[in-house]
Protein backbone atom coordinates (compact mmCIF):
# COMPACT_ATOMS: atom_id res chain seq x y z
CA UNK A 1 0.00 0.00 0.00
CA UNK A 2 1.48 3.36 -0.77
CA UNK A 3 1.50 6.14 2.06
CA UNK A 4 0.06 9.40 0.80
CA UNK A 5 1.21 11.65 3.62
CA UNK A 6 4.90 12.80 3.16
CA UNK A 7 7.26 11.29 5.14
CA UNK A 8 9.42 14.23 6.08
CA UNK A 9 10.64 12.79 9.53
CA UNK A 10 13.14 10.13 7.22
CA UNK A 11 16.76 10.03 7.22
CA UNK A 12 18.35 13.81 6.39
CA UNK A 13 22.04 12.28 6.04
CA UNK A 14 24.08 9.74 3.90
CA UNK A 15 27.87 9.05 4.30
CA UNK A 16 29.01 6.69 1.85
CA UNK A 17 32.94 4.92 1.79
CA UNK A 18 33.57 4.51 -1.67
CA UNK A 19 36.25 1.55 -2.43
CA UNK A 20 36.02 0.53 -5.75
CA UNK A 21 36.91 2.00 -9.24
CA UNK A 22 35.82 0.53 -12.20
CA UNK A 23 33.14 1.49 -14.91
CA UNK A 24 30.08 -0.50 -12.78
CA UNK A 25 31.39 -0.36 -9.65
CA UNK A 26 31.22 4.01 -10.06
CA UNK A 27 27.90 4.32 -10.34
CA UNK A 28 26.03 3.10 -7.42
CA UNK A 29 27.75 5.94 -5.06
CA UNK A 30 27.19 8.18 -7.36
CA UNK A 31 23.72 7.62 -8.10
CA UNK A 32 23.33 7.55 -4.13
CA UNK A 33 24.86 10.74 -3.84
CA UNK A 34 23.29 12.61 -6.38
CA UNK A 35 19.86 11.75 -5.68
CA UNK A 36 20.17 12.02 -2.10
CA UNK A 37 20.84 15.19 -2.36
CA UNK A 38 18.17 15.82 -4.56
CA UNK A 39 16.14 14.50 -2.27
CA UNK A 40 17.55 16.82 0.70
CA UNK A 41 20.08 15.30 2.41
CA UNK A 42 23.38 16.23 3.39
CA UNK A 43 25.82 13.52 1.53
CA UNK A 44 29.31 13.00 2.44
CA UNK A 45 31.70 10.13 0.62
CA UNK A 46 34.85 8.96 1.67
CA UNK A 47 37.22 8.05 -1.35
CA UNK A 48 39.94 5.28 -0.14
CA UNK A 49 41.55 2.45 -2.19
CA UNK A 50 40.56 1.88 -5.59
CA UNK A 51 37.80 4.28 -5.15
CA UNK A 52 39.85 7.01 -5.20
CA UNK A 53 40.79 7.10 -9.00
CA UNK A 54 37.12 7.91 -9.37
CA UNK A 55 38.62 11.76 -8.20
CA UNK A 56 41.42 11.78 -11.12
CA UNK A 57 40.67 14.78 -13.35
CA UNK A 58 40.88 12.15 -16.43
CA UNK A 59 38.23 9.39 -15.71
CA UNK A 60 40.10 6.30 -18.19
CA UNK A 61 37.36 3.84 -15.94
CA UNK A 62 37.32 0.17 -17.15
CA UNK A 63 35.55 -3.07 -16.43
CA UNK A 64 36.93 -6.33 -15.53
CA UNK A 65 34.63 -9.91 -16.88
CA UNK A 66 37.45 -11.59 -14.25
CA UNK A 67 35.81 -13.02 -11.26
CA UNK A 68 32.58 -11.53 -12.26
CA UNK A 69 30.48 -14.57 -13.25
CA UNK A 70 27.43 -12.95 -12.97
CA UNK A 71 27.98 -10.31 -15.38
CA UNK A 72 25.85 -11.11 -18.39
CA UNK A 73 25.86 -8.61 -21.53
CA UNK A 74 23.00 -8.51 -23.59
CA UNK A 75 24.14 -9.49 -27.31
CA UNK A 76 22.22 -10.05 -30.45
CA UNK A 77 19.12 -10.99 -28.52
CA UNK A 78 20.96 -12.69 -26.10
CA UNK A 79 22.73 -12.75 -22.72
CA UNK A 80 26.68 -13.72 -22.71
CA UNK A 81 28.81 -14.71 -19.78
CA UNK A 82 32.58 -15.20 -20.28
CA UNK A 83 34.35 -17.97 -17.92
CA UNK A 84 37.05 -16.55 -16.64
CA UNK A 85 39.46 -18.29 -18.77
CA UNK A 86 38.30 -16.33 -21.68
CA UNK A 87 38.45 -13.72 -19.28
CA UNK A 88 42.00 -13.30 -18.94
CA UNK A 89 42.95 -13.04 -22.33
CA UNK A 90 44.24 -9.63 -23.11
CA UNK A 91 41.57 -7.63 -25.04
CA UNK A 92 38.84 -8.79 -23.45
CA UNK A 93 37.90 -6.21 -20.69
CA UNK A 94 38.85 -3.70 -23.69
CA UNK A 95 36.02 -5.80 -25.11
CA UNK A 96 33.68 -5.77 -22.28
CA UNK A 97 34.28 -1.93 -21.60
CA UNK A 98 33.68 -0.79 -25.18
CA UNK A 99 30.20 -2.80 -25.10
CA UNK A 100 29.55 -1.31 -21.85
CA UNK A 101 29.97 2.29 -22.74
CA UNK A 102 28.14 1.44 -25.61
CA UNK A 103 25.03 0.31 -23.37
CA UNK A 104 25.26 3.33 -21.49
CA UNK A 105 24.42 5.74 -24.05
CA UNK A 106 22.16 3.46 -25.76
CA UNK A 107 20.06 3.08 -22.60
CA UNK A 108 20.22 6.95 -21.23
CA UNK A 109 21.94 6.18 -18.60
CA UNK A 110 24.36 9.13 -17.10
CA UNK A 111 27.79 8.51 -17.64
CA UNK A 112 30.32 8.78 -14.31
CA UNK A 113 31.61 12.36 -15.35
CA UNK A 114 27.95 13.89 -15.15
CA UNK A 115 27.18 11.75 -12.24
CA UNK A 116 29.95 13.41 -10.44
CA UNK A 117 29.68 17.24 -11.78
CA UNK A 118 26.34 17.19 -10.54
CA UNK A 119 27.12 15.67 -6.98
CA UNK A 120 29.42 18.53 -7.22
CA UNK A 121 26.87 20.90 -8.25
CA UNK A 122 24.50 19.47 -5.32
CA UNK A 123 27.33 20.15 -2.63
CA UNK A 124 28.32 16.55 -1.96
CA UNK A 125 31.06 16.50 0.75
CA UNK A 126 34.12 14.74 -0.93
CA UNK A 127 37.13 13.67 1.18
CA UNK A 128 40.22 11.66 -0.58
CA UNK A 129 42.07 9.41 1.71
CA UNK A 130 45.02 11.26 2.41
CA UNK A 131 46.75 7.56 3.05
CA UNK A 132 45.98 5.90 -0.23
CA UNK A 133 47.23 9.18 -2.12
CA UNK A 134 50.55 8.36 -0.63
CA UNK A 135 50.47 4.11 -0.88
CA UNK A 136 49.16 4.62 -4.74
CA UNK A 137 51.56 7.66 -5.18
CA UNK A 138 48.69 10.04 -6.53
CA UNK A 139 49.60 13.04 -7.34
CA UNK A 140 47.03 16.51 -6.30
CA UNK A 141 46.97 18.12 -9.34
CA UNK A 142 45.88 14.73 -11.42
CA UNK A 143 42.96 15.06 -8.81
CA UNK A 144 40.28 17.24 -9.55
CA UNK A 145 39.51 20.60 -6.94
CA UNK A 146 37.13 20.39 -4.24
CA UNK A 147 37.59 17.30 -2.01
CA UNK A 148 39.11 17.55 1.05
CA UNK A 149 42.14 15.07 2.33
CA UNK A 150 41.36 13.66 4.93
CA UNK A 151 41.55 9.96 6.95
CA UNK A 152 39.88 7.32 9.10
CA UNK A 153 38.72 10.07 12.07
CA UNK A 154 37.41 12.18 9.40
CA UNK A 155 35.40 9.69 8.30
CA UNK A 156 33.71 8.16 11.62
CA UNK A 157 32.99 11.69 12.57
CA UNK A 158 31.14 12.12 9.75
CA UNK A 159 29.63 8.50 10.02
CA UNK A 160 28.58 9.08 13.76
CA UNK A 161 26.61 11.34 12.94
CA UNK A 162 25.31 10.61 9.92
CA UNK A 163 21.47 8.42 9.59
CA UNK A 164 23.00 6.00 6.89
CA UNK A 165 26.42 5.42 6.08
CA UNK A 166 26.98 2.86 3.50
CA UNK A 167 30.37 0.64 2.40
CA UNK A 168 30.64 0.44 -1.68
CA UNK B 1 -4.55 20.94 -17.08
CA UNK B 2 -1.59 22.70 -17.92
CA UNK B 3 1.55 22.62 -16.01
CA UNK B 4 3.68 26.04 -15.66
CA UNK B 5 7.05 24.12 -16.44
CA UNK B 6 7.62 20.61 -18.89
CA UNK B 7 10.65 18.73 -18.76
CA UNK B 8 11.34 16.26 -21.38
CA UNK B 9 13.02 13.28 -19.75
CA UNK B 10 12.04 11.10 -22.21
CA UNK B 11 14.98 8.22 -23.34
CA UNK B 12 16.26 9.21 -19.56
CA UNK B 13 17.68 6.40 -17.03
CA UNK B 14 17.89 6.49 -13.42
CA UNK B 15 18.83 8.71 -11.82
CA UNK B 16 18.38 11.62 -14.37
CA UNK B 17 14.49 12.02 -14.42
CA UNK B 18 14.36 12.75 -10.58
CA UNK B 19 17.59 14.96 -10.58
CA UNK B 20 16.45 17.11 -13.97
CA UNK B 21 13.35 17.40 -12.06
CA UNK B 22 15.13 18.54 -8.76
CA UNK B 23 16.64 21.22 -10.87
CA UNK B 24 13.23 22.44 -12.67
CA UNK B 25 11.31 22.16 -9.34
CA UNK B 26 14.41 24.74 -8.13
CA UNK B 27 13.64 27.19 -10.61
CA UNK B 28 10.11 27.66 -9.95
CA UNK B 29 8.24 30.08 -7.65
CA UNK B 30 6.52 28.15 -4.69
CA UNK B 31 3.16 26.25 -5.53
CA UNK B 32 4.53 26.78 -9.32
CA UNK B 33 3.90 23.17 -11.84
CA UNK B 34 6.20 21.04 -13.54
CA UNK B 35 5.03 18.43 -16.04
CA UNK B 36 7.30 15.68 -16.41
CA UNK B 37 7.34 13.29 -19.25
CA UNK B 38 10.11 10.17 -18.38
CA UNK B 39 9.80 6.66 -20.88
CA UNK B 40 11.97 5.02 -17.73
CA UNK B 41 8.77 3.14 -16.00
CA UNK B 42 10.73 3.10 -12.64
CA UNK B 43 9.70 6.87 -12.35
CA UNK B 44 6.58 6.04 -11.55
CA UNK B 45 7.60 4.58 -8.15
CA UNK B 46 10.55 6.70 -7.46
CA UNK B 47 8.96 9.97 -8.12
CA UNK B 48 6.29 8.82 -5.91
CA UNK B 49 9.62 8.54 -3.12
CA UNK B 50 10.83 11.63 -4.11
CA UNK B 51 8.08 13.47 -3.53
CA UNK B 52 6.96 12.22 -0.25
CA UNK B 53 10.50 12.60 0.73
CA UNK B 54 10.96 16.05 -0.36
CA UNK B 55 7.23 17.82 0.67
CA UNK B 56 6.47 18.41 -2.64
CA UNK B 57 2.96 17.50 -4.07
CA UNK B 58 2.77 14.92 -6.91
CA UNK B 59 -0.31 15.91 -8.28
CA UNK B 60 -0.63 14.11 -11.27
CA UNK B 61 1.08 10.31 -12.06
CA UNK B 62 -0.48 8.70 -15.53
CA UNK B 63 0.46 6.59 -18.03
CA UNK B 64 0.03 8.10 -22.13
CA UNK B 65 0.83 5.06 -24.44
CA UNK B 66 4.47 4.48 -23.54
CA UNK B 67 5.32 7.95 -21.59
CA UNK B 68 5.03 8.45 -17.62
CA UNK B 69 3.50 11.47 -17.08
CA UNK B 70 4.16 13.14 -13.66
CA UNK B 71 2.70 16.69 -12.39
CA UNK B 72 4.70 18.15 -9.29
CA UNK B 73 3.59 21.32 -7.44
CA UNK B 74 6.79 22.98 -5.74
CA UNK B 75 5.79 22.39 -2.49
CA UNK B 76 9.08 22.37 -0.54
Amino acid sequence: MEETVPSQSNATSLSMIVTKGTLDWAYPPFILATTAAAMGLEVSMFFTFYGLTLLKKDLNLKISTLGNPAMQMPMMGMHMALPNLVSALPGVDGLATGMMKNLIKKKGVASIEELRAMAIEADVKMIACQMTMDLFEYKLEDMIEGPALGGAASYIEIASKSDINLYI
Amino acid sequence: MMADQLLDAKGLNCPLPILRAKKALNALPPDGTLEVQATDPGAVKDFEAFCRATGNQLMESRVDGKVYVFVIKHTA
